[in-house]
């Protein structure tokens, strides 16, 4: 520790502190532009000029490291003096426009300038005029206001993966600018707006919308992944207007991905259901509450009286509240219902009822950069945990080897030490080479049972697979590490292989001999809270697949598109078509919930209080930012009055806290998810490693901006380059086996389904595997995500053909 | 390719002390075989065979008083005791061929008819601080000249004097050569290891200073092309005797590079100390039979003298700044009483603006405020208020920025200003100039 003094004050600071932390640390402000706490330093706006004792030049408190008796004046004539100094170059070719722009009221160079400018300029000079650049559908530019701080320049490439951002010219020339005809398509790319200290970079869907003191600012939790990040809903005349960050260290820092960013401007889409509708005769027709929740518990109790309780089927989105699913499945029960599933993707269910409780991150999302070795099976970071991503980003940094086993090879914007890219049927065998390899490592003793030993035998051991056997094993370039800190993850299209428990059971006993943190990654903001509530078939009900695979008579969907939010999109369109009374709770009318009888206006998270439970098993809960829309009521209302329509008992809830009460039955959170996180297996499965497959496998992600009902609906999302229309992707190899080049149409079929695509290159699929994204509608007609796919190419006159037959289907 | 090897010699080399370009009396300068019967490489492989301690040379080259040549005056021994001497991994050289400002042109000179002593020099530099690569980095505009070097590097290396364990010891130096782009700023040491990287040349905040973080992140020794080449002389003459061919404070012999209303203009190597009129004797006098008005002494960084400060001064680093200004780069710039100092102003705070590198603000923005107020001056549109104006804004750049540009652009304001006021008083009350009457 050193010794001190700021402006009088003796503090004790740590080593390699800087000026500004320590003032920071005993709250002395100094002003600053181009200082960030998580970005690198490059002292480059000379706002934070102080004295310091023994230097006859003012430092830049952001760069300059604090020595033992240092004494430091803040305040002093001279440093005043300097800051006013640069405040007033900053401004001399600053629009001092305030008014029209839209970071007024709410600009660090406009406070600032408060205290340090004076009232008019000395600057009688002309302006420097900079052209605006567009960098996409989500961050406006007005470059003429840009003082070149660079702190956008510096998070895209340290904490985005990529400089998409740069200077070029030199002195009054130098700009900030995209590479040419290039936008920033970083995920992460909202934070360049909070970072931006004036108002060169602000929101293009926000601009111009709202003063920022006229917004009420509401604390929320963010709904479109499951790292639980705090959010800032900020609100004019009962409408949301914007989605901000709030600052949380261990969780979002000060970060936002661009989905939970700009999600909300889905929130009021046209497409908002406002008031209950019943289809009468084939045609909708709006109705009033009372009616609708009526007919709808007419037609449940009529079905579950008539067929058992088992004739209805209760799909519930994993994005809804703790609140939400609990009374889902306690009104299922009620019906005496044991079909209750929020695993819409998942395809293998052959772990139920083997866990020892409610699988999660299997750590908490600060310690990801604490770690030395990472393997991350079947994710694509970026595209399902965005934010998340930039955690695993800083391990790398930190001198982490990041090994990755999967069917894609997207660039994760970090440095993979090792990688294996093979079909998703592949990838149980190659983490059974990566097992078997560790048994060869002396330092690790492994203890596995008998029937798992016997199966290593089967496998050959490859290089690759070797290297990364080793890295997990602490083995390293330059030196070994004795005990090193290991993470084990399983990313979304692990979750949705009609492997994915053979897969966890091996990851399980890599994480095993390691010593490995981790687990899953669980894809939505309640996945983990749904678990551990139970929100899954009783011992004689069916799950989520088994739903759509033996169609029940009725169904209650929660807050889903059917075709969009499932794994295998033509059965559960084909569940929907067949059944007798679809009752969906939902916050949009959508053709996907075209085959439902009774549509009940819901609302989204905004519009409601609630819990959600993180991928770290944190319990959130936020109340509601705005009122209702039209007639939408929350869905734990709606499920409540349904319940008493019914004629269920023990549904009094008078508000959501009351339902959180119930679901934890008093106890702190806490204490209940510590009992109930646990990666662990009770027994292990049956696992083959030598299964050949010589057919073609799907990869069906879910896009990004693709992934629930809100985001689907959010415009600058959509106009995002992540939006492009499903294609058969494959790498070239592929292409040459099946004869096709990029451009050509295929028909790809998946059970009875079919669509046709168009062939893209896409080198970094595996071999053996086609692309085709899910969660749109010009592959509602294919199967499982993870599933068999075959790929026909189609002539010119096919295509017409085909072209001419869904014309006159049309018609 | 190569550029012709046999530039034109001159040939009146009175009074100057040839140390940096004393290849300057023979044929063919910039040949290896001329630099070889001038004893070339001897220091070199001296050094490299007897092993001599690295503490040794670097005693040597304090005792000479050689202070850095590329305008700072740093003493380069001191300098070199700053590298780190044990350090696992790759450490670099650095020469600075960068001269960018307006009347500098002397280390042109040494690589176009003595690149070899340039070689020589950093190749002891290298044996001393253990840098195992070096690079040379020459400014953008003197193409041919780079490739003169370019051509002596290929030389040295097939003649055994660069490469693998030479001289048959395992001392191995590389050297390349690298040519910016034309910006002022990359002769800014830090700016300069950027460009080398690969990057915008911007330069960095010091500390870290080059020895510890330099190119690439390594240890790196970053000297002036004139500050290498006198080394080897050093190496075989003594540190005393290079000493004692300056003034106490400033050792050895200086370039500089006469340029303005002189008679001769040119590069002149001068035993440092030399009385600025001898000097200007050298360079042929004021031309045309006129009066000398100013001398900006080191380059337009460095404060311009009226005639009456600096008749009477002698050209080393203490001799100047008694003065109120400074050696610099030895890039003399004379003026004779023709010319008009506002304008001459004009054209500096010109090139500042143009060169500043817009990544700090006082500089970005200050250096152009003052270029529109000077320029509107010349307009006829000046205020009286501008030059306090003017003061007030150069003295907001000094000392606030990253690097020395800053000052480099504020010094030229605030000593114009400080000197001719009454001229500049004149152009704003008339709207002309009071020399030209335009």
């Amino acid at each position: 520790m050193l010794n001190i003094e700021i402006d009088g004050k003796s503090i004790e600071v740590e080593h390699g502190s800087t000026i500004i932390d320590a003032a920071d640390k005993v709250g002395i402000a100094i002003p600053r532009f181009c200082y960030h706490p998580k970005l690198s330093v490059a002292a480059n706006c000379r706002m934070c000029l102080v004295q310091v004792e023994k230097f006859n030049k003012p430092l830049p408190a952001c760069a300059t490291p604090v020595a033992d008796g240092m004494k430091i004046f803040t305040r002093s004539k001279s440093a005043i003096e300097a800051q006013q100094s640069v405040m007033e170059f900053l401004l001399i070719n600053h629009p001092l426009d305030c008014p029209i722009c839209d970071q007024g009221g709410e600009c660090d160079l406009q406070d600032v300038a408060v205290a340090y400018g004076v009232s008019g300029s000395r600057y009688t000079e002309e302006k420097r005029v900079v052209f605006n650049k567009n960098i996409g559908p989500l961050v406006s530019t007005d470059m003429t206001r840009c003082i070149q701080c660079t702190r956008c320049v510096r998070f895209l490439k340290e904490v985005g993966g990529m400089q998409e951002l740069g200077m070029i010219g030199r002195g009054e020339h130098a700009e900030i600018t995209a590479y040419v005809d290039k936008s920033v398509n970083s995920e992460l790319s909202g934070n360049i707006i909070d970072l931006c200290p004036v108002g060169a970079l602000t929101s293009k869907p926000f601009r111009y919308s709202a003063r920022s003191w006229e917004l009420t600012r509401r604390p929320s939790i963010a709904a479109h992944d499951s790292l639980g990040s705090h959010i800032e809903v900020h609100v004019k005349d009962n409408k949301v207007m914007r989605v901000l960050p709030r600052e949380k260290e261990s969780i979002n820092e000060c970060w936002l991905s661009d989905r939970d960013r700009f999600s909300y401007e889905g929130l009021n889409s046209p497409d908002r259901l406002k008031v209950p509708m019943i289809k009468h005769n084939g045609a909708w027709v709006e109705t009033d509450w009372k009616t609708a929740l009526e007919f709808a518990a007419g037609q449940l109790k009529d079905i579950t009286n008539e067929h058992g309780g088992e004739a209805l089927g209760v799909l519930v989105s994993p994005n809804s509240t703790m609140e939400e699913g609990f009374l889902a499945k306690k009104l299922a029960n009620g019906l005496a219902c044991g079909n209750v599933d929020y695993r819409l993707r998942q395809t293998d269910f052959r772990l139920d009822g083997k866990r020892l409780g409610t699988p999660w991150m299997g750590c908490n999302i600060h310690e990801i950069e604490e770690l030395d070795r990472i393997i991350v099976i079947g994710s694509n970071l970026r595209n399902e945990h965005p934010l998340l991503a930039q955690r695993f980003r800083r391990a790398v940094a930190n001198g982490a080897e990041l090994s990755v086993v999967s069917p894609l090879d997207n660039d994760p914007l970090m440095d993979i030490a090792h990688k294996v890219i093979v079909r998703p049927n592949d990838m149980v065998n190659v983490l059974g080479q990566i097992l078997k390899a560790m048994s060869g490592l002396q330092r690790l003793s492994l203890c596995l049972p008998p029937s798992l030993t016997a199966l290593l035998d089967d496998i050959k051991v490859r290089p690759n697979t070797q290297a990364i056997a080793e890295s997990l094993a602490g083995h390293g370039k330059d030196y070994d590490l004795i005990a090193p800190k290991v993470g084990i993850f399983l990313g979304n299209m692990a979750l949705s292989d009609p492997r994915f428990t053979e897969m966890y059971s091996m990851a399980e006993a890599i994480g095993g001999i390691t010593g490995a943190k981790g687990g899953i990654l669980p894809a939505a903001a309640n996945s983990t809270g749904m678990h551990m509530m139970g929100v899954m078939p009783s011992s004689t009900g069916m799950h989520a697949r088994a739903m759509l695979e033996i169609p029940r008579k009725a169904y209650l969907l929660l807050n889903i598109e059917p075709e969009l939010d499932c794994q295998h999109a033509a059965l559960a369109k084909a569940a929907m078509e067949k059944a007798e009374c679809v009752v969906a709770l939902t916050t949009y009318k959508s053709q996907a919930l075209d085959n439902a009888d009774i549509l009940l206006p819901i609302t989204p998270f905004t519009e409601t209080s609630g819990t959600f439970m993180s991928m770290e098993g944190r319990v959130q809960s936020f109340a509601a930012a705005v009122r209702p829309l039209g007639e939408s009521r929350p869905a734990w209302k709606v499920l409540r009055v349904l319940a008493n329509t019914l004629g269920l008992a023990g549904f009094d809830f008078e508000s959501s806290e009351q339902v959180k009460d119930a679901i934890f039955a008093g106890e702190k959170p806490s204490a209940v998810v510590w009992r109930s996180l646990n990666n662990n297996l009770r027994e292990l499965v049956e696992i083959q490693v030598n299964i050949k497959h010589d057919g073609l496998q799907r990869i069906g992600e879910v896009p990004q901006y693709e992934s629930d009902p809100i985001v689907r609906r959010s415009p600058p999302l959509q106009k995002t380059k992540y939006n492009i229309k499903p294609m058969a992707r494959m790498c070239s190899r592929q292409l040459a086996a099946l004869d096709l080049v990029e451009g050509d149409h295929v028909l790809v079929k998946q059970d009875k389904g079919s669509a046709v695509l168009t062939v893209r290159l896409d080198d970094h699929v595996a071999m053996g595997c086609v692309r085709v994204a899910a969660a749109h509608e010009a592959t509602i007609g294919l199967g499982e995500l993870m599933g068999d796919i075959t790929v026909e190419k189609l002539s010119p006159q096919q295509l017409l053909d085909i072209n001419k037959n869904i014309t006159e289907a049309r018609a | 390719m190569v550029a012709s090897s046999k530039p034109v010699v001159k040939t009146d080399l009175a009074g100057q002390t040839l140390v940096t370009l004393r290849t300057l009396t023979e044929e063919n300068p910039a040949s290896l075989e001329t630099y070889l019967k001038l004893g070339g490489y001897a220091a070199l492989k001296r050094v490299v065979t007897e092993k001599v301690k690295p503490t040794d040379i670097i005693t040597e080259v304090k005792t000479s008083g050689l202070r850095g040549r590329g305008g700072a005056g740093f003493p380069t021994g001191l300098k070199w005791s700053f590298m780190p001497r044990y350090f696992d991994g790759v450490k670099y050289l650095v020469c600075n061929t960068d001269e960018g400002e307006p009347g500098t042109f002397k280390d042109r000179d040494i690589i176009r008819y003595n690149p070899h002593q340039l070689i020589e020099g950093m190749a002891i530099a290298a044996y001393t601080l253990g840098a195992r690569v070096g690079y040379n980095y020459i400014h953008g505009e003197i193409w041919q000249d780079y490739e003169i070097f370019e051509a002596a590097l290929h030389e040295a290396k097939a003649a055994g004097y660069l490469g693998e364990n030479l001289f048959g010891t395992n001392f191995s130096f590389d050297l390349y050569a690298v040519h910016g782009y034309g910006a002022y700023i990359c002769g800014e040491e830090t700016a300069l290891i950027e460009s080398i990287e690969g990057k915008k040349g911007q330069p960095r905040f010091k500390p870290p200073f080059p020895a510890s973080y330099g190119v690439f992140g390594k240890p790196t020794n970053v000297n002036n092309t004139e500050s290498y080449t006198s080394i080897p002389w050093i190496m075989q003459n003594g540190g005393q005797a290079f000493a004692d061919l300056g003034v106490p404070n400033s050792g050895g012999t200086k370039l500089f590079s006469i340029s303005g209303h002189v008679e001769k203009p040119g590069n002149y190597e001068v035993n440092m100390g030399m009385p600025f009129t001898e000097l200007l004797a050298l360079a042929g006098g004021i031309w045309k039979g006129r009066q000398l008005k100013a001398v900006i002494p080191g380059g337009p960084s460095t404060a311009v003298m009226p005639a009456s400060a600096i008749m009477g001064a002698t050209m080393d680093y203490d001799g100047l700044s008694k003065a109120r200004s400074s050696l610099g780069a030895g890039s003399m710039i004379v003026m004779d009483d023709t010319t008009c100092m506002v304008k001459a102003l004009h054209r500096l705070a010109y090139f500042f603006y143009e060169e500043s590198c817009g990544q700090c603000t006082p500089c970005r923005e200050g250096t152009g405020w003052v270029y529109r107020v000077i320029d509107r001056i010349v307009k006829g549109q000046g205020k009286m208020e501008d030059l306090d104006l003017l003061t007030d804004v150069s003295n907001n750049i000094a000392g606030r920025t990253i690097c020395a540009l800053g000052e480099a652009a504020a010094t030229p304001v605030l000593s114009f200003i400080k000197h001719f006021r009454p001229e500049f008083e004149y152009y704003i009350q008339h709207g002309k100039s009071m020399v030209d009457g335009k």
